[in-house]
């Protein structure tokens, strides 16, 4: 359903990506990996809109999606959690997944201040759908909380529900287990299957965590220096003399 | 850290020692065609000198004078009650709320008519502070030159009257849809620029618009202003001495009251009041709507906003455009209370009243914004003796917030959402 082609980000006289190029499928949990400053978050950033790709195509759905704004991007259903937490930090949890479902809610002004019946309607369906998702990661206590004020690993599920409200198709995840402890990252892997098998989402996934990535991923792509350096299952990965070289370092 | 303290002392003193002395100190008197230069008297210098020691010595003692400012808040026997239960406190909020306006209702008949004339002022401050709180404390884009979608409305009821004598209430509606206009193109070329860039072209735009308002003569007067403004109507009736428009009544004759002049200061204070009422429910509305959350998910995260579908030109355009719209509205109130309108009563200082009173109030929070405008506009006119004082207060009152309660008079609060527990 994704399919990146070639794809080159070039930052003045560094390229950061060179020639990447992978395919997700759906149904399917696809992970990249690399060393730290691989280029692997330039590549999400060109996925999600955030950066006009300097060459390369990327597809999704079969339409070109490159150079296209983000918010439009999201709006096809190929929607992004961040390295660091970026949630909506002064509002409460339930209005952070609220403001995440407007483009499935009636935004005509006149139908909100005079609240029409179909406005009503809507309303209370994006509510019960964060009401379900909160409850999905464990949140539902804290709904009426500032999201500022949760803890880091909350806050990290709260990321991720906030991007199912939205109904993605495609979730991409940006080091979903950077500062969790163990206990909490075997919930995130939890977490991510059940989005993949009961909920029918592909995932695109960056992560150091080997354990995490090993266990959960359909296929792995191997950055290194901005060059693809190796793709496959976790197995033929784990043995590819290059990437041990690289990155997992020969033990 | 005591070496430190002191030494910043020192220099703090004989900054201000350097900018009184030659400023109240030294005089310049005119001696025939000369002018000569005279030392002030003693209590001046004196004076002078205690403004000096007192800076020196808040300065060395400065921590520890902070610190117990810092726990003023502690005097306050509620500051540590437990909070109220949610319906609770809702249903005690709607009950004071509702006493309040029905005492603003009839309160306009016991009183002099000076004080309804200021409660009027008041009313199209409260208006103009609840649409920029839209744009500053909702959206949290710093907007310095917000009145100039106030002199918009206020110059299309006065300039549609001059020239096709419309009246106040057709003009309500022009006024504050052309200041969204304003506010609308304004919107695109800010479109990128966040915080200080930002403010710099909002203060641009309000200075241009009064400069405009200034050069146009041949439409606007310039600085002779446009006078004869009429005062808004009720049903075809007038409330002057004599009707000045053709079919319309006069109010006394209608009624067979005797004539008083505080008749339209009252009828243009209670306009002003359900004016003030509607643009406060409205904006509160808002904030609960889609478009308001979108406003707060700017402010809050702007990348995060974005990667989840929200597209930025609609939500700024919309925050701006719908602040302006009610400058707008209380632009019109203002030509119709003053009856004469000139770029005067639009300078950069409205501005930066309005823009005071919503961060005193506390940004975002609809009742401290409201109780920031009371106190901003009444407080100098109960104290008109210190009126040379004025903006010295003001701008300690200012310093002394940001220390004490930087979060305003009355924080924003969040709205509590029930929501359905799952099977």
């Amino acid at each position: 359903m994704l399919e990146v082609r070639n794809l080159s980000m070039r930052f003045g006289g560094l390229l950061a990506v060179d020639q990447v190029s992978l395919d997700v499928q759906e149904h399917e949990i696809v992970s990249i990996i690399g060393p730290n400053g691989a280029g692997k978050t330039t590549v999400f950033n060109c996925m999600s809109g955030f950066y006009r790709p300097t060459g390369g195509q990327i597809l999704f759905e079969g339409r070109e999606i490159q150079g296209k704004p983000d918010y439009k991007i999201s709006r096809l259903g190929l929607v992004r959690t961040f390295q660091h937490v970026r949630l909506f930090s002064k509002m409460t949890v339930v209005e952070n997944l609220l403001v995440a479902q407007h483009r499935h809610l009636n935004t005509n002004l006149i139908a909100g201040l005079i609240k029409t019946p179909s406005y009503r309607h809507r309303e209370q369906q994006s509510l019960d759908r964060a009401a379900y998702w909160l409850d999905r990661v464990g949140l539902l206590d804290m709904a009426n909380r500032e999201a500022g004020n949760l803890a880091y690993g909350q806050q990290r599920r709260l990321e991720i529900a906030r991007c199912m409200v939205t109904e993605p198709k495609l979730l991409m995840l940006d080091e979903p287990a950077a500062g969790l402890n163990p206990a909490e990252t075997r919930d995130l892997n939890q977490l991510i299957i059940s989005l993949k098998e009961d909920y029918n989402v592909s995932v695109v996934l960056i992560e150091h965590d080997m354990s995490l990535v090993m266990e959960i991923s359909d296929r792995i792509n191997v950055i290194n220096q901005g060059r693809p350096l190796a793709s496959g299952t976790p197995d033929e990965v784990r043995q590819n003399d290059d990437v041990i070289k690289a990155y997992l370092g020969e033990a | 850290m005591a070496a430190h303290n002191l030494k910043h002392a020192l220099f703090c003193a004989m900054v201000t020692l350097v900018i009184a002395y030659p400023i109240l100190g030294l005089n310049l008197e005119a001696e025939g065609t000369q002018v000569i230069l005279e030392g002030a008297d003693t209590l001046t210098v004196v004076s002078v000198l205690v403004a000096a020691l007192a800076v020196f010595l808040f300065q060395l003692f400065r921590d520890t004078i902070m610190g117990s400012l810092g726990k003023l808040p502690a005097i306050n026997p509620f500051a540590h009650r437990e909070p109220m239960e949610q319906n609770k406190r809702q249903r005690l909020e709607t009950i004071a709320l509702l006493i309040l306006v029905a005492v603003a209702l009839v309160w306009p008949f016991f009183v002099s008519r000076g004080s309804v004339d200021l409660a009027t002022l008041v009313l199209i401050y409260i208006m103009l502070a609840l649409g920029l709180n839209v744009v500053v404390g909702l959206a949290g884009l710093l907007d310095l030159g917000y009145v100039a979608f106030y002199a918009v409305g206020a110059y299309t009821f006065a300039l549609l009257h001059q020239y096709f004598g419309v009246s106040f209430w057709v003009a309500l509606p022009i006024g504050a849809l052309l200041a969204a206009t304003f506010g609308f193109l304004l919107g695109f070329p800010v479109l990128r620029l966040r915080g200080d860039y930002l403010a710099i072209v909002t203060l641009g735009f309000g200075e241009i618009i009064r400069i405009l308002l200034n050069n146009m003569t041949w439409l606007t007067g310039g600085p002779n202003g446009i006078g004869g403004i009429p005062d808004p109507t009720v049903f075809g009736m007038e409330f002057g001495r004599r009707v000045k428009e053709e079919g319309n009544v006069s109010f006394h004759e209608m009624f067979d009251v005797a004539y008083s002049g505080s008749h339209k200061i009252i009828v243009l204070y209670l306009i002003a009041l359900v004016l003030a009422l509607f643009t406060a429910l409205v904006i509160r509305r808002f904030t609960k709507m889609p478009v308001g959350r979108s406003w707060e998910a700017l402010r809050e995260d702007e990348i995060a906003a974005r990667s989840l579908g929200l597209s930025r030109t609609a939500v700024k355009l919309s925050a701006f455009t719908i602040g302006a719209f009610f400058a707008g509205f209380a632009g019109t109130v203002f030509a119709s209370k003053q009856g004469f309108i000139s770029p005067e009563s639009f300078v950069f200082l409205e501005s930066a009243i309005i823009l005071a009173i919503v961060v005193l109030g506390g940004m975002g929070s609809q009742l401290g914004v409201i109780l920031a405008a009371v106190a901003v506009i009444i407080l100098p006119e109960l104290a008109r003796e210190f009126s040379e004082y004025r903006m010295l207060i003001f701008g300690a009152a200012m310093v002394l917030m940001m220390v004490w309660r930087p979060q305003g008079l009355l924080p924003m609060r969040r709205i509590h959402i029930e929501l359905n527990k799952q099977e």
